[in-house]
């Protein structure tokens, strides 16, 4: 069953929802849109660097989100407004990574399927790296779930209840990081951002409860990676880009329902 | 140190920014009573109240709590953010997990019993600080820390939180620390209050501070600078008494 290359880009774009969902909602309640561009954006760097050092992809991706994700966390403690940190970091990091891998002219990269993902040449191999981590995401954010969410609300509220908001925020940026590296494949350093912060942002009207918006982003996220890869096959469009197209009009759809909820 | 004391804090120094907002603090919190903390903008209350909870580091000095104590805190504001679906119902479990018996206690307490369906961002404002009271009671506290728990509440409103403070207080014998916003209105129910600016300038029954040169200094003399002591018959509504009071806070 696995031969087929669309069960294989089915079941790595579920995979994927399946693990941004969660950690998108966070992403939205805290406003770390940008947070999660500029770590994405760190993952072509990962890629230079996997390349010019010969050494594995997947591990310098995640090394460098990681530290992608310290670095803008530090500078923010120093009095840097977050915005500005993140515009610097987030572009500083892809064009440094663009060139990175310019300068290597014996290595023939599809930079395109960096950027933009391919789900359909995912592999089996890739398939277990993506579930792998997809299950790792989930089991760190439902372990961390409430401390989370109280760490988002207040940090000193959680302090006053025995909640270590930072250690909270270390559990966000590993979850972060690892969506990221498993997402590449998929949708593509610039579209990450987006399965993180749309599906959540579509949620939101339909739902009372944190938990509620978790499972709601879920089933949209898992929607948008069916129908867009539907739709790409139909209209013979770039998968990715297609997969967000879907989960943009689902937003919009979601809002109009919420709109027209609260009227009645 | 006192041995029976909830929490202490000894040459207790803080730094924000590499700036000292707070020196040579020394206090003890005993079991039961209740400590307001008055003093101008950017004294270092909240401050403190903060260093208390543990999430500022001292610079110098120490905070020491009795072991396994129980703090319930109702922050200076919280905004719940929009993108942020919240029941009053789920705020309560947070971050443990508690039934729904514990909740309706804990809204009745705070005297909100029929909010638990409610989302957050709908509630008013006193509606809002009495639901972060009934979180604070959840964990059922020996100590009650509040910082400026009534900003934005209107005089009668205030009054009727103060209230519900004493009766809470009165229930579950937790000592309460509370921060004030408005120097001039101290309840009456306080056993100390203590006048800090940078530093702890000066301390004891609520007469005695208001009497205090050090207070007076602060805060000025005469009308202005009496502590006006919240009394139970002086909380219903004086409109016109409101309205003078307002006039007179702004060109204080």
């Amino acid at each position: 069953m696995l031969d087929d290359f669309l069960i294989r880009a089915a079941l790595a774009g579920l995979g994927v929802a399946l693990a941004a969902a969660p950690l998108g909602c966070f992403v939205v309640w805290r406003r770390m849109a940008y947070f999660g561009e500029a770590t994405a954006h760190a993952a072509i760097l990962g890629v230079a660097l996997a390349l010019s050092l010969s050494l594995p992809v997947l591990p310098m991706i995640l090394t460098a989100a990681l530290i992608m994700a310290s670095a803008v966390s530090a500078l923010t403690g120093r009095g840097y407004a977050m915005d500005t940190v993140l515009g610097v970091m987030a572009h500083s990091a892809l064009a440094i990574g663009l060139v990175a891998v310019a300068l290597m002219a014996d290595v023939r990269l599809d930079l395109m399927a960096f950027l933009f993902g391919d789900i359909l040449a995912v592999t089996r191999s890739d398939l277990l790296v993506i579930w792998a981590g997809a299950a790792l995401v989930l089991t760190l954010m439902s372990w961390r779930w409430s401390a989370l969410l109280a760490a988002t609300l207040n940090p000193d509220l959680a302090r006053a209840s025995g909640v270590n908001p930072r250690r909270e925020e270390f559990a966000m940026t590993l979850a972060l990081a690892i969506v990221v590296a498993v997402a590449i494949k998929v949708v593509g350093v610039l579209l990450i951002a987006a399965l993180l912060v749309i599906p959540a942002a579509a949620a939101r009207p339909l739902v009372r409860t944190p938990e509620a918006m978790a499972v709601g982003a879920t089933l949209i996220g898992m929607g948008s990676v069916l129908g867009g890869l539907w739709g790409a096959l139909m209209l013979d469009t770039p998968t990715g880009p297609s997969i967000v197209c879907v989960a943009a009009f689902l937003f919009s759809a979601a809002t109009a329902a919420g709109a027209l909820l609260r009227k009645s | 140190m006192t041995p029976a004391a909830l929490v202490s804090t000894r040459n207790l120094r803080i730094d924000v920014n590499n700036r000292t907002v707070l020196r040579d603090v020394n206090i003890d919190i005993a079991p039961g009573e209740i400590v307001t903390v008055v003093g101008p903008n950017g004294s270092g209350k909240s401050t403190l109240l903060r260093a208390l909870i543990g999430a500022i580091r001292p610079a110098d000095g120490f905070v020491r709590k009795r072991a396994g104590l129980r703090i319930g805190y109702v922050p200076q504001k919280l905004a719940i953010d929009g993108a942020l679906p919240m029941t009053v119902r789920r705020f309560l479990s947070l971050p443990r997990r508690i039934d729904n018996a514990t909740a309706a206690r804990a809204l009745e307490q705070a005297g909100v019993p029929d909010l638990g369906p409610r989302q957050m961002a709908d509630l008013s404002g006193g509606q809002f600080q009495r639901v972060l009271l009934a979180r604070a009671l959840m964990e059922r506290p020996e100590l009650l820390l509040l910082d400026e728990a009534t900003q934005g509440l209107d005089q009668p409103g205030s009054a009727a939180f103060y209230r519900q403070i004493e009766e809470v207080r009165r229930e579950l014998g937790c000592a309460v620390v509370m921060v004030s916003h408005d120097l001039h209105v101290v309840m009456a129910a306080s056993d100390r209050v203590l006048c800090i600016n940078g530093h702890v300038c000066c301390e004891g029954a609520p007469e005695t501070v208001a009497s205090a040169p050090e207070y007076r200094a602060l805060f000025g003399t005469g009308t202005r600078g009496a502590l006006a002591l919240y009394r139970h018959e002086h909380s219903h509504r004086h409109d016109h008494d409101h309205d003078h009071g307002h006039d007179h806070e702004k060109s204080a």
